[in-house]
């Protein structure tokens, strides 16, 4: 029950105030509707982390990039160290 | 699909595998939190690709293990009553009660409803207008906000017919009393991703500081999970202990203040009993005063000390990371997914459930 999964927010369906929205978000193609009271900001074709109903999180595409690209940066932080020991 | 299927890239992993073996030169255990993460480590084969030195040990963060048997009989007891509509999520159903659990209750005449979100059950609230709807809040930080949210909903509603039987409890709390647990001997934490992206990350720094353990918070694909384990062991090997963020994609520092807001609305932090653990202090949430009509627990006069809970289950020892769930001598014999005698045994999220289903599917794999 602790799961939470990443979709892409398709379409605001409804908005009662600034914060009270809800919108569909697209798990692999299944759409669900979902409330954005969370997430604000969140604005459709962004991907959002939803926990039981509730979109709790942005994904930060940028931020994404960085982790697939982690191992590349500690390779490098490792010859940086080495050669400052040198 | 996007943000899934990169970080499962098994080219990558073995990649992260590799680097592991090559820094780590002496042995080290560390725990993951949260059930969501022992799911992920023993279901794509992780625990077993990892080193002979590092070993992981699966803690406390499973709701449904953590919820105290006195709880369960609450809501039992409830569905006791014709004019109530229990709603809860599905895998709270099989939980052992002291007498009963909740599937027993329905097949007993009890109208127990199984929803995905806290919301439905106040939309069931509405189309019963005459019967008492009431939500099963269990969860950690992560669930708060949509329990939290379905109150604020409910009140704003004018619903007289919704309200919650909370058993909300807290991360870092049972982190520092498993570290400050003689018996124990963790050398870092993954932190909880989903947790984190509620509460962010502040909490972390003093108990990081104070026992001087890494805690790295960390995703649940296999890609991040390796990488927060190599996070980790990076700091063990050079004697750092700091908190650091392998989930930034979606923890921010400050985590979701909004959310925060919205659970410190509904909820009081209060004392909280740990099924197989104990009482933790200051660990877990209790509906505020001002939310007290959607406070099941008051609306229906509801106090159950009673905790008969199984002599032979060894849950405790295994949420503290003590033993592992092999290590009972229930496992697979007497306690099976379909008999669970402990908790740890009934949610996917369970570590005794994961090594089961984990070892059936290896035998399998065998023939
Ligand atoms: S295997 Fe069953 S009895 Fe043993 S600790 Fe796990 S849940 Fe309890």
């Amino acid at each position: 029950m602790c799961l939470s999964i990443p979709g892409k927010l398709t379409a605001i369906t409804s908005q009662l105030d600034d914060t009270f929205r809800i919108g569909k978000v697209s798990f692999g193609g299944i759409l669900r509707d979902v409330n954005l009271s969370m997430v604000p900001t969140a604005a459709v074709g962004d991907y959002v982390l939803v926990h039981v109903g509730v979109a709790i999180g942005i994904i930060d595409e940028a931020e994404a990039h960085k982790t697939m690209e982690y191992l590349l940066k500690v390779e490098n932080l490792d010859e940086e160290l080495n050669s400052q020991d040198s | 699909m996007k943000f899934i299927t990169e970080f499962r890239d098994a080219a990558l992993v073995k990649n992260y595998l590799d680097q592991l073996t090559e820094i780590t030169t002496r042995p080290w255990t560390i725990m993951e939190i949260c059930g969501g993460q022992t799911h992920s480590l023993v279901k794509n084969g992780i625990l077993e690709m990892l080193p002979k030195k590092i070993t992981m040990v699966h803690g406390p963060g499973c709701p449904v293990c953590v919820t105290p048997i006195g709880i369960i009989d609450e809501a039992v007891h409830l569905v006791k009553d014709e004019n109530v509509i229990l709603c809860s999520f599905g895998d709270m159903l099989r939980v052992p009660g002291s007498d009963k659990n909740l599937l027993e209750a329905k097949a007993n005449g009890g109208d127990v409803r199984i929803v995905y979100s806290p919301l439905e059950a106040v939309s069931i609230a509405q189309k019963n207008p005459h019967r008492q709807v009431v939500f099963f809040a269990v969860g950690f930080e992560t669930t708060a906000p949509a329990n939290a949210l379905s109150v604020v909903q409910a009140d704003k509603l004018g619903l007289k017919n919704y309200s919650i039987l909370a058993s909300h409890v807290l991360v870092p709390p049972a982190m520092e009393a498993i570290l400050a647990d003689p018996e124990t001997r963790i050398d870092a934490f993954l932190a909880a991703g989903h947790v984190c992206t509620i509460m962010g990350m502040e909490e972390y720094y003093p108990v990081a500081e104070k026992f001087h353990t890494p805690i790295v918070v960390t995703g649940f694909e296999p890609v991040d999970l390796l990488q927060g384990i190599l996070m980790a062991v990076r700091q063990l090997e050079s004697g750092i202990a700091k908190v650091e963020n392998q989930y930034a994609r979606v923890v921010l520092r400050e985590g979701n203040v909004l959310a925060q807001q919205t659970i410190h609305e509904v909820f009081d932090v209060a004392d909280r009993k740990w099924r197989g653990i104990g009482t933790i202090p200051m660990s877990g949430y209790e509906v505020k005063e001002s939310y007290k009509d959607f406070n099941a627990r008051r609306k229906f006069n509801l106090d159950f000390q009673a905790t008969k809970e199984n002599p032979e289950c060894i849950s405790g020892d295994i949420m503290k990371g003590l033993k592992k769930p092999i290590q009972c001598p229930m496992f697979g014999t007497k306690c099976k997914p379909e008999h669970p005698l402990g908790a740890p045994m009934v949610s996917s999220e369970g570590a005794c459930a994961a090594y089961y289903q984990y070892a059936e599917n290896k035998n399998l794999a065998e023939v």
